[in-house]
């Protein structure tokens, strides 16, 4: 497991250590969040809305 | 065999291709669109990929990155020209409809005025769907002419894509049901009927439970005759049932969802989907 930062409350989160960015996790605080790679690291952002062109 | 997977959020589709993709021995490369950038100049990619699986849940990035692939000279299941057909309606009913495949009677008007006025000829309910969208999102259903005012004139001041492109069907007086077969390469392995108790719209994106199908032959030849017609190795095709009628297609899918089907059916998509795309690419 790898433990990162929630960006809304700076709170722990713990994600696998082969998850994919674009993966979506729930934090406690209510925030959805992504995960992301940047500089070869996981890290976490807030999770883009649904879109007007989302969808099948 | 060496799969390329565009995708933007990795939702449980696409964590399960990740999974089946492993347990055959496929080697799969994820390609996370959203912070990916494509330099025209550089029309190449550093991996060797056999072909690349569509999986964007954005319609914009899907129709962008397949094509942009494609001008890499992968092919890319679905293929830009398919999704383009799929993702806009009005492509696919008139298109469908030009081939004598039963859908919807449908009008497209562009002005309010004249979308109101040709309602009558449907005859009420009516219903509005945007040009794009997904998941039952924005469709409405118009009881009579005062409804379907305002709906139009909603659609007219947002800001929607084709807010002044007006397209309007009659209503289906189907069951409480709907069903979703799946077409994958020349075969309809998998279908599901669609309940909502509730609600008229039957996504299960608002709530409507899944339930397993039985595929007869009349609807697998719709489904792979709809495939013939507008293309792609991967498609999700929504079809109502008439008591008169009989089956009429609704829509088709070009990213097609399919968590739910494999839940009832218990049927192995991702595998039975990655197997078949290793045999077109044996081909």
């Amino acid at each position: 497991m790898v433990i990162l930062k929630c960006p809304v409350c700076g709170g722990d989160v713990s994600v696998e250590d082969d998850a994919l960015p674009g993966e979506l996790v729930e934090h406690e605080c209510g925030a959805q969040l992504e995960i992301i790679k940047q500089n070869n690291r996981l890290n976490l952002r807030l999770a883009e809305e649904v879109g007007e062109d989302w969808g099948e | 065999m060496r799969i390329g997977l565009l995708y933007d959020i990795l939702r449980w589709e696409e964590k399960n291709l990740v999974e089946e993709s492993k347990k055959l021995g496929f080697k799969l490369y994820p390609l996370y669109t959203k912070d990916t950038v494509f330099f025209s100049n550089e029309l190449k990619l550093n991996e060797d990929i056999d072909i690349f699986l569509q999986r964007n849940v954005s319609h914009n990035r899907a129709l962008v990155t397949s094509f942009i692939i494609e001008q890499m000279g992968y092919h890319v299941i679905n293929d830009y020209n398919n999704l383009i057909l799929c993702e806009n309606k009005i492509f696919t009913t008139y298109l469908l409809s030009k081939h004598n495949i039963n859908v919807p009677k449908t009008y497209v008007a562009f002005n309010r005025i004249s979308a109101l006025e040709y309602a009558k000829k449907l005859g009420f309910p009516v219903v509005v769907k945007p040009v794009e969208g997904s998941w039952g999102r924005m469709v409405a259903k118009a009881d009579n002419a005062d409804t379907l005012y305002s709906y139009l004139e909603y659609q007219e001041f947002t800001n929607q894509k084709y807010k002044d492109i007006f397209y309007v069907q009659e209503f289906i007086n189907k069951p409480n049901r709907d069903i979703r077969v799946f077409v994958i390469g020349d075969e309809v392995p998998v279908g599901i009927y669609r309940v909502n108790e509730g609600n008229w719209r039957t996504n299960t994106a608002l709530g409507a439970k899944a339930l397993p199908l039985k595929i007869d032959e009349e609807i697998r030849e719709i489904a792979l005759k709809v495939q013939k017609i507008v293309g792609g190795f991967f498609l999700g095709i929504d079809v109502f049932e008439d008591k008169e009628r009989g089956y009429i297609v609704d829509e088709v899918n070009g990213v097609p969802e399919y968590k739910n089907t494999v839940r009832v059916n218990n049927f192995n998509l991702s595998e039975f989907l990655l197997k078949k795309i290793a045999e077109w690419v044996k081909r």
